[in-house]
């Protein structure tokens, strides 16, 4: 019966005649009209395209990534030399914009979080110092504040004069240079018993779970956690001699060599995004939290939950699920915003792919790489987040 | 009325909460002026009063939802101040049932009434639900035992709140206006758990204005108004006769409404 034609549910009477008065009717002939035009757009797009290149010579298809780009990176996470071939280089401009993203979306959460709570505050000063902060960086547009960084960060000394805040630490006008340890396998040792720290923190917290629930038993799985990926690595480290040989920075004539360079690009693309989306997400913490009723903090209380635990098991689990989404889409914006980097000369995937554009002539195949880029880096956020978010309102209603 | 609603009233029995010379501030407001109050074990005090007279601060002050600022207050034989460790005790022995319910949205029935044995008691999770369920049935629904609080009707989510306090076994339960977010016909069920929690002897302070079960259960009824206790007598001398002009008024807007 579940699968009898639409028509033998009319009422008797009705006829089966089909009329455009019918909802299903309706919506075929709309979803049949928006298809035909879509198709119709693209058919002539594309036919105007190839015209056009064919009658100015442009060579198409992706071949010319295999040739030498003769285009110097101003940095770069992988060997990269300009002899190397135009698609290296794009390699390197995608991993630049990893890299910006990522860190910017773990600082600006971290900042966020805080300002969000902190405009909460019951100390008057601090929540109105938070709300300044907020309205003020979320008003400024972002090319703005990147070009003021930059700005700042351009008038530092030149190496000669280089500020030396700390010892072996120069900040100068390119950029931030500090020691940075070297290889040894006694550091190898180290992260390796720190990488089974974390793997054991999450088996003994597994464990704590199944024990509390038999016996009623708790474990200060927090402290536990502490020791076996702090306290552990670092009493293995001071066993093998506490042994840390750096890259030291030296002051030369005309440069600074040695130790590791943070460019001013960097620093202020990252301060920039950083400051700026975290004034959003303070918006999106702070609502969060007010979304979650007074009722339910006194119920907690009343019940005996310690005000971590409260907060732990009874706030935050609530005030997530109005968090997650508009977060995802700040994550999706801080990915998109990275490509402003084109402005202060930070060498991301746009500004990689925009120079090797206009020395190859090859507009479409230029865009359609940052196209696909950006949206294989937004649609795995977007899944990583849906993932999380199915997993903390699934136990809802 | 039955047997073992006897009044424990001014017998000898151990005291639950006392409150000696007991006054509170908002900002200039004077809310709660000089309150004295002793509740004795098994005891059942209805409060009533006119909007704003402080019933809800007052109860409030006895598990430490709101802090008094002179004065003594006794639970249990301990006494409540900033002692964080005092305030964990006490709140580990005094239920309350909210007028909103407060129920955890994200948690099924269940979590929520196995959530504070497991992590304030920590008791066994199957039996923190062994428990869990007794006490659901108690409420008379233990059908409902995997939903969310969402799915419930209100006077459903109210008797899961009372079963949640029972759950932590609690000597005293504090009640502020249990009944008034409920439509008409769900008080009545929510009012039967009450009825039978207090045959059973649960020393309890309930600010309502049912006074249908005030007569039924009180051991007295107390009336509040502007911040102080007023008039304080078992259910027969307090509807019969009123002392104060206050109460006599207040007693005739609330009794003309029934
Ligand atoms: N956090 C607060 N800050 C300032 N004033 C408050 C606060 N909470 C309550 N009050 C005031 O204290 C007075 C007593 O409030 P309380 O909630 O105890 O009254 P109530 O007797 O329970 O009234 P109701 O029957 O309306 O619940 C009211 O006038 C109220 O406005
Ligand atoms: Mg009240």
């Amino acid at each position: 019966m579940a699968t009898a034609p639409r028509s033998a549910r009319r009422p008797p009477g009705a006829g089966v005649k089909l009329s455009f008065n019918d909802p299903v009717v309706r919506a075929i002939f709309w979803q049949i009209v928006i298809v035909g035009a879509v198709g119709l757009v693209v058919w002539w797009l594309v036919g105007n395209t190839v015209r056009n290149l064919e009658a100015r010579r442009i060579a198409s298809g992706f071949d010319y990534f295999w040739r030498e780009a003769g285009l110097p990176i101003g940095e770069a996470m992988i060997e990269y030399q300009p002899s190397d071939n135009y698609f290296r280089a794009l390699v390197v401009g995608v991993l630049n914009t990893l890299r910006i993203a990522v860190v910017s979306i773990v600082l600006a959460t971290i900042l966020g979080t805080l300002i969000g709570v902190a405009r909460l505050s019951r100390n008057w000063l601090v929540a109105k110092l938070a709300s300044v902060y907020v309205e003020t960086l979320r008003n400024l547009p972002l090319l703005l504040q990147l070009l003021f960084w930059y700005s700042v960060l351009q008038s530092l000394p030149p190496p000669r004069e280089a500020l030396n805040p700390l010892p072996h630490v120069y900040l100068f006008v390119r950029g931030l240079q500090m020691p940075w340890p070297q290889w040894t396998p006694e550091l190898g040792t180290v992260l390796a018993v720190m990488g089974i720290g974390i793997v054991a923190s999450f088996l003994v917290r597994g464990w704590a779970k199944r024990r509390q629930m038999l016996t009623g038993e708790q474990f200060p799985i927090g402290w536990t956690a502490v020791g076996l990926v702090v306290a552990l690595p670092l009493a293995v480290f001071v066993m093998q001699g506490a042994n840390l040989p750096l890259d030291v920075p030296t002051l030369g004539r005309f440069n600074i060599t040695g130790g590791i360079l943070i460019t001013p690009e960097f620093t202020a693309l990252l301060i920039g995004l950083v400051t700026y989306t975290a004034a959003f997400i303070a918006e999106i913490v702070r609502s969060g939290i007010q979304a979650v009723s007074h009722g339910q903090t006194e119920a907690a209380a009343a019940l005996g939950l310690k005000r971590g635990q409260a907060l732990r098991l009874v706030i935050l689990p609530q005030a997530l699920r109005v968090i997650i989404p508009p977060m995802t889409s700040q994550y999706l914006n801080v990915t998109k915003n990275s490509s402003l980097a084109v402005a202060i000369g930070y060498p991301d995937i746009v500004s990689i792919a925009n120079t090797i554009l206009n020395q190859t002539g090859q507009a479409i195949e230029g865009i359609g790489t940052i196209m696909a880029v950006y949206l294989t880096v937004s649609l795995s956020i977007s899944a990583f987040m849906n993932w999380y978010n199915r997993r903390i309102a699934l136990r809802e209603r | 009325m039955p047997a073992s609603l006897a009044p424990a009233h001014n017998t000898g029995n151990p005291i639950a909460v006392e409150m000696r010379g007991l006054n509170k501030w908002y900002g200039e407001f004077h809310v709660l002026r000089d309150i004295n109050l002793t509740v004795r074990k098994g005891e059942r005090l209805v409060i009533c009063g006119p909007s704003g007279s402080g019933k809800s601060t007052m109860i409030r002050c006895i598990n430490r939802l709101e802090e008094h600022q002179t004065g003594t207050l006794m639970v249990d034989g301990i006494e409540l101040t900033n002692d964080v460790r005092n305030i964990d005790a006490i709140r580990r022995e005094v239920g309350m049932v909210f007028q909103q319910f407060n129920l955890f949205p994200h948690l099924t029935v269940l979590e929520n009434l196995t959530l504070a044995p497991i992590w304030v008691r920590k008791v066994p999770k199957k039996e923190a639900e062994e428990a869990a369920m007794y006490y659901l049935e108690r409420v008379k629904i233990p059908e409902q035992a995997a939903k969310y609080p969402g799915q419930l009707s209100g006077g459903q989510q109210q008797r899961v709140a009372i079963a949640r306090s029972l759950c932590m076994k609690p000597k005293i339960m504090l009640f502020d206006e249990p009944t008034s977010a409920l439509d008409p016909e769900m008080i009545k069920e929510v009012l039967d758990v009450m009825v039978e929690l207090a045959r059973e002897g649960m020393t309890m302070l309930c600010v309502t204005h049912e006074m249908g079960f005030a007569r039924e259960v009180a051991d007295a009824i107390i009336f509040m108004d502007r911040g102080e206790i007023v008039e304080s007598a078992p259910p027969s001398t307090f509807f019969a006769n009123p002392r104060t002009d206050r109460l006599k008024l207040f007693l005739s807007q609330i009794l003309r409404g029934h």
